[in-house]
């Protein structure tokens, strides 16, 4: 079975370590995630490739209990659809990412918990490839 | 007279009842909405100078002229997302403001399918690969934000149920309700669970409905009724950098106040008054934890008062603030281009004192509206007798 990521561009993989790839504005120093063209925050057309944090702290969580409409939501439905959940990291004093959340059961969950990046399965489409995804997990 | 704001009267209101309604189109309910709002005022189709039309489904409400009358007049569509009635009245207020005519109407139609609302996330600036993740999610987004603010706050999940349970009594008063059942607190915590802490019961629909306003120069509303009720502020804002908001895939690491807090600062500061002089609230309720947290947004209690004020029945409609007295989008639904005129509508019928079963008692004065949803966008009006 051939892996590929969800999308190019937005982490580095394969990698011992992957991570996230964002932009920085040059002018303002804001993170994005993923990457864009252009600054939210200054409107500057300066943004470079920015690699975010591998580890961060959980801000927000919410359980997905019923599988969103699809399309646009490609991952399992019916009965092979499995609640996950899904969150707000952040990652050092640079940005918030809403993510999945893995290896995780809600009750446990608590704010500032420390969470690190792992790229995880996420479905297995027509031809048979195994599309990875980005989330995050309690650090053990 | 035009003190502050009372520039523009609201002189007849006009709502197709929200729910299902199979073979009938959302032209012909919004036709129905103008139709009771002109007979409301004692105009005819004729008379309107102008008018604005807000929907999500149909890409030209205007068409509703075909069941109105082709009279030629201005009629520009708007869609705003959840703020798109807030955006079609204020459009229709400042038109008159400006003095291009002194006589519009404002209507909105939706009929929405059932389920959750979706859409193409590109067309939200929202990368894709975001949709394909099951991420684009508008309820997953509502339970993400009341289940930290409750963390924060110390709001518990017996407050959403009461909150929840408060629409539905509320909606069996009102005849056009779309949900005229009472449920029970222990019925909608025990219903499924959608995105904890938010239960089935705890969530509105979107569904299908219409409803319209006459509105007019302050000056002339005696003409066409003996209770103008004047619309003393009407505000539209959007989500600043560091908001937290529907489809995000990252925030940055500073935080700003939702677009609600602009819009409802702002329409204070228009009308000249506080939310200690409201007396009759409605909030947008896409889920119980939405109305707790707009109640603080909006200024009418501090960040984790709300546990006591829903113990104490304050936001029940014979309580000191009562909150969606019609059973809000709770009991109603969201036709999302009508939903922020039916909570005119109500306000209207409220201090005219014509709301019935449902009449909030001795004389309020002063009503408030609010509406909020994706993609970060809030609509706040203020009217007063």
């Amino acid at each position: 079975m051939t892996t590929v990521p969800v999308d190019e561009g937005i982490f580095t993989w394969p990698a011992a370590e992957p991570q996230l790839i964002g932009s920085r504005c040059e002018a303002c120093g804001i993170v994005t995630f993923p990457s864009q063209s252009s600054c939210p925050r200054c409107a500057s057309t300066a943004m470079a490739k920015h690699l975010l944090p591998r580890h961060g702290r959980l801000w927000a969580w919410t359980t997905q209990e019923f599988p969103p409409p699809s399309p646009p939501y490609a991952g399992p439905t019916g009965a092979d659809f499995e609640p996950f959940v899904i969150g707000y990291v952040v990652l050092g004093d640079q940005i918030k990412i809403e993510t999945r959340l893995v290896d995780v059961t809600p009750s446990d969950l608590s704010p500032g918990m420390e969470m690190e990046l792992a790229v995880v399965p996420f479905r297995t489409d027509d031809g048979g490839n195994e599309i990875m995804t980005f989330a995050f997990r309690p650090v053990a | 007279m035009a003190a502050n704001g009372m520039d523009v009267a609201i002189v007849g209101v006009g709502l197709h009842p929200f729910g299902r309604f199979p073979g009938v189109s959302a032209i012909e309910m919004g036709a129905i909405a103008v139709q009771r709002a002109l007979a409301d005022a004692g105009i005819e189709w004729r008379d309107v100078q102008f008018a604005f039309a807000g929907s999500y489904e149909v890409d030209n409400p205007d068409a509703v002229v075909a069941l109105l009358g082709l009279t030629g007049i201005p009629f520009t569509d708007v869609y705003n997302g959840c703020a798109t009635a807030s955006s079609a009245l204020t459009l229709a207020a400042n038109t008159i403001r400006l003095g291009e005519h002194d006589l519009g109407v404002a209507v909105g139609m939706d009929k929405h399918l059932p389920g959750a609302f979706s859409a193409d996330p590109q067309q939200y600036a929202c990368p894709s690969w975001y949709g394909e993740l099951g991420h684009f999610v508008t309820t997953k987004f509502f339970g993400m934000k009341i289940n930290k603010y409750m963390h924060d706050n110390g709001i518990t999940q017996d407050t959403l149920a009461r909150v929840a349970a408060k629409g539905y009594r509320n909606g069996a008063r009102n005849p056009n309700a779309f949900r005229r059942k009472p449920l029970s607190e222990e019925e909608i915590l025990a219903s499924p669970m959608l995105n904890y802490p938010l239960t089935q019961y705890m969530f509105c629909s979107p569904d299908e409905g219409a409803a319209a306003v006459v509105l007019c120069k302050a000056e002339h509303a005696r003409r066409y009724t003996s209770t103008p009720i004047y619309l003393c502020a009407s505000t539209v804002r959007t989500r600043r950098l560091g908001a937290f908001e529907v489809h995000s895939p990252w925030l940055p690491i500073e935080e700003a106040p939702s677009p609600t807090v602009d819009a409802s600062r702002a329409a204070y500061e228009q009308a000249g008054i506080g939310p200690e002089d409201v007396d009759v609230v409605q909030l947008q309720d896409t889920d119980a934890g939405a109305e707790v947290i707009h109640l603080a947004e909006n200024g009418f209690c501090a960040d984790g008062e709300q546990e006591a004020l829903v113990a104490d029945g304050a936001l029940e409609i014979d309580g000191r603030l009562p909150v969606n007295t019609d059973g809000g989008l709770i009991a109603n639904g969201e036709p999302i281009g009508a939903s922020g005129l039916r909570q005119v509508h109500e306000v209207v019928l409220q201090l005219r004192g014509q709301a019935g079963d449902r009449q909030v008692p001795g004389t309020p004065r002063v009503g408030y509206t609010q509406l909020y949803g994706a993609p970060g966008t809030a609509g706040v009006s203020i009217l007063s007798r």
